[in-house]
């Protein structure tokens, strides 16, 4: 069900190419606003990758992943706002930050199978804004009202407008972490994440150290997400307990299925599926978008349950089939 | 007397694999026939094929009307009983829940009473433990219970998979000896497959030979029974 | 003392709701193996048409009975529609499908009915049973309706053959077939109950929480955790574990206040899953390997 492979055709090599060239002309040809979309849309994708990882590789599914991504972008918002720290330190400190807190995390959830595992990780989600306004902690998280963000400046020499300039920063993350995750998933410790996901028994009984390889998993995870979260915040410039309700935890989660589980390409189509789709809802009923957008993901799972990705494998193969005839 | 269970090229599939490539087979009214075949010749397949369980392709008429394509709880209600392998109990019901529910599509509740006290007095076993969990009972009670249930439905047809699998000779033999009595006196009519060749041979009429899908040889029970060369090439004794 | 006994009483009242919806959720589960996260949303449009018809002057019991047939129907018809053509499918796809049912029914009652918070009315009398100082009548009439529904349920499953079916059906689809049961129409059966009886607890707590579209998404979480804290196959332990569910809330809200109130009963709840997963009334599950 994996979808890496150990090496790269060349004709995929060469898709990926014109994809990239593409991703970078796109800011060019497009309003402000649109270039801010997207680039939320890639910190989306960042997420959801990290997410992915964690259910669709590993099988461990995750209701409340907001929190990692609330985690980080307040970090991010912290060291920014009370220690003056640049703005591209505090996305490896968050990554930090997460990768301790979500490996933390996975050592209690070792216990939790399936639903119980699910009711957990909500809960967490469900408690994160009412911790985050918790008045202990007032001082450094700004309570309901919030930590407001200075825009980084773009450096002179790019020639570029912030919101260009804050794209390029996600997309090169994009690439980076998602050429990591990609040696990771398609290497040993990828395939004992699978192994676990479908036979947990006899991966342990060939060696796999089950504990340690679901615990590593949840706290790469948390990293990603984490790492999403501090560059959202920094391109949103802002971070409120309520922007990170349980509602976030469930868009990640439907990102994830509806991109495609187990797919690095899923996490791009369901981050624009999470961007998006609430917009065209928008624009189709003001008075109930929300209906609209159920509607849309019944759709998506009666047509393709497998998520997009699943869908283009399948579409891919039968035309590779007829091709062949 | 007409064949009740009339079947033609009967193929039948898991997914992609197919199983059963093209049977022709039947069962007559009042009849006892019996299928033999070797462990994955498709046995199983076979009577699962009949109840609706899986894909097929061919013909399958019951009492004159085609059941293939049909759902497997319509082909029931048309009075076709399976005693699956594996049982199929609800264990977590108790006995005499599980013989109610063999009951389950009839209307008339005197006959069903008077049903119930005919199985108990085919297993009385049955009627010890018949508040009981069925999940804790012997195999060779789940057996008894398994057939119960399905002698409830007051079948035509009863579809028996390996009813003798995992017990002990004694009860293999009054397990027969009940379906001997089942077929003369209550006229069941019964499609029973089996491993233990030489005791299915002497309760049928009819036996088909089974390999890799495909009928290999048919014949009354008692030739097959009586031929050595068949009986050691393919029936183990 | 005497506060800590009106919390428990208080408790137990909220407690009879989440058990209601605990049931609902657990019944749903032994079927279909998982958990239907649009039950709340399920229950809360419920109520809103209870809402409309006592609104269009029809008498508080008459709307209930028929607040809770059409609930009943609502059940059949989204588990035949809905639900069914995913049946096959992966099971976090139909996660998503439970997901979206909830987005839709939270959207169209705020749509149709508006998001302004409305006030519901209680069948009982304002006044305290004797003048006592420990439970409202409301609450205790709400333990009273949810003990009989809980009641008549029981008896529904134990001792009638729909009932039996419908447990066979849910336990052993395969075999339930080989009877004749129509697998099916059952599962729609066993929705139609779960939003009949979702609409209940709606309908009971709305007088105390007051009726907007988002009044059951707290509630679902705390069902959700009481099914699983008396094991999420168990109706028995789905029911007693909403009733300890309402009065930990209780008893926990008043002594840390209720600002981390919800944080800390889920905490708890988590760490006694942490501690005995499958709950305290599941069954353990040994699976040959």
């Amino acid at each position: 069900m994996a979808n890496t492979r150990d090496v790269l055709s060349k004709g995929q090599l060469i898709g990926l190419a014109v994809l990239l060239a593409a991703a970078c002309v796109l800011p060019f040809v497009v309003s402000n606003y649109r270039v801010f979309q997207l680039t939320l849309a890639l910190v989306y994708a960042i997420a959801l990758l990290g997410l992915n990882m964690l259910t669709g590789y590993n099988g461990q599914i995750s209701l409340g992943h907001g929190a990692f991504y609330a985690i980080g972008a307040y970090v991010a918002a912290i060291l920014m706002d009370k220690f003056g720290v640049p703005y591209w330190l505090t996305i490896p400190a968050a990554g930090a930050v997460c990768l301790a807190a979500g490996f933390l995390f996975g050592l209690p959830a070792l216990r939790l199978e399936g639903l119980y595992l699910a009711l957990a990780t909500f809960a967490l989600g469900v408690a994160m804004p009412q911790i985050l306004k918790y008045k202990g902690f007032e001082h450094w998280t700004g309570g309901v009202m919030g930590i407001v963000i200075v825009k980084p400046e773009p450096p002179e020499w790019s020639g570029l407008t912030q919101d260009r300039w804050l794209y390029f920063v996600v997309l090169v993350c994009l690439v980076a972490l998602f050429v990591v995750a990609w040696n990771l998933l398609r290497g040993r410790i990828g395939r004992a994440m699978v192994a676990i996901r479908d036979q947990p028994i006899a991966a342990q009984a060939m060696g796999v150290n089950t504990a340690m390889v679901k615990s590593l998993t949840f706290g790469v995870s948390a990293m990603y997400t984490g790492i999403a979260g501090a560059l959202g915040a920094i391109v949103i410039q802002f971070v409120a307990p309520d922007s990170f309700t349980v509602f976030l935890s469930i868009s990640l989660i439907v990102g994830v299925v509806v991109g495609g589980l187990a797919s690095i390409p899923g996490a791009v189509y369901g981050a624009l599926f999470i961007q998006f789709i609430p917009n065209v809802a928008d624009q189709i009923s003001k008075a109930a978008p929300w209906a609209i957008y159920g509607v849309f993901l019944l759709l998506f799972m009666y047509v393709m349950p497998t998520g997009v990705a699943g869908f283009v494998r399948i579409a891919g193969g039968r035309l590779r089939q007829r091709r062949m005839r | 007397m007409g064949r009740l269970l009339d079947v033609r090229a009967l193929q039948a599939q898991y997914g992609p694999t197919k199983v059963l490539h093209g049977m022709d087979f039947g069962v007559e009214e009042g009849g006892i026939t019996t299928i033999l075949g070797a462990n994955g010749a498709g046995k199983t397949t076979t009577l699962r094929a009949v109840c609706g369980m899986v894909r097929t392709q061919g013909e399958i008429t019951f009492a004159g009307a085609r059941i293939d394509g049909r759902a497997t709880e319509s082909i029931v209600r048309l009075g076709v009983a399976h005693v699956p392998d594996g049982r199929g109990t609800f264990v977590n019901l108790s006995v005499e829940e599980n013989l109610r529910l063999g009951a389950h599509t009839r209307r008339d509740k005197t006959e069903v009473a008077a049903d119930f006290e005919r199985m108990y007095g085919y297993f009385p076993r049955l009627k010890e433990r018949r508040r009981q969990q069925a999940g804790t009972l012997s195999g060779g009670e789940q057996q008894m219970l398994a057939v119960s249930r399905a002698l409830m439905l007051r079948p035509r047809l009863l579809l028996l998979d390996e009813p003798s699998f995992g017990l002990a000779p004694r009860i293999v033999q009054e397990l027969f000896e009940i379906f001997r009595v089942i077929n003369q006196a209550d006229r069941v009519s019964m499609l029973l497959v089996e491993q233990n060749a030489a005791m299915a041979l002497r309760l049928a009429d009819h036996a088909y030979l089974l390999e890799t899908g495909r009928v290999l040889i048919s014949g009354s029970a008692e030739e097959l029974g009586r031929d050595e060369s068949i009986r050691r090439s393919y029936l183990g004794y | 003392m005497d506060v800590l006994l009106h919390q428990i009483l208080s408790g137990l009242a909220t407690g009879g709701i989440y058990a209601s919806v605990a049931l609902a959720l657990v019944m749903i589960y032994q079927a279909t193996h998982l958990v239907n996260f649009a039950q709340g949303e399920l229950a809360m449009f419920a109520t809103y048409i209870a809402w409309s018809l006592v609104q269009a002057g029809v008498p508080y019991w008459a709307a209930f009975f028929l607040t809770v047939a059409v609930a009943f129907a609502l059940g059949v018809v989204i588990e035949r529609v809905i639900v069914q053509p995913v049946e096959n499918a992966p099971i976090l796809s139909v996660v998503i499908v439970f997901i979206a049912l909830l987005v839709i029914l939270n959207s169209l009652a705020g749509w149709i009915f508006s998001y302004t918070i409305k006030p519901f009315p209680s069948p009982f009398p304002s006044a305290p049973l004797f003048g006592n100082s420990y439970v409202t009548s409301h609450e205790l009439g709400s333990i009273g309706v949810t003990l009989v529904v809980l009641a008549l349920i029981f008896v529904f499953f134990r001792f009638t053959p729909l009932g039996l079916a419908m447990r066979a059906a849910a336990q052993n689809p395969v075999s339930s077939r080989l009877v004749g049961i129509r697998v099916g129409w059952m599962l729609a059966l066993g929705w139609g109950l779960a939003a009949a009886i979702g609409a209940v607890a709606g309908v009971m707590v709305a007088p105390t929480v007051f009726l907007e579209p988002n009044m059951m998404s707290g509630i679902l979480l705390y069902a959700f955790a009481a099914a699983l804290l008396g094991g999420i196959d168990s109706p028995g332990g789905a029911v007693l574990g909403g009733f300890i569910v309402g009065v930990l809330e209780n008893v926990v809200g008043s002594l840390i206040g209720t600002e981390l109130k919800l944080t800390v009963a889920l905490v708890l709840i988590v760490g006694v899953l942490v501690i005995r997963p499958s709950g305290l009334f599941g069954k353990v599950l040994v699976t040959r390997v």
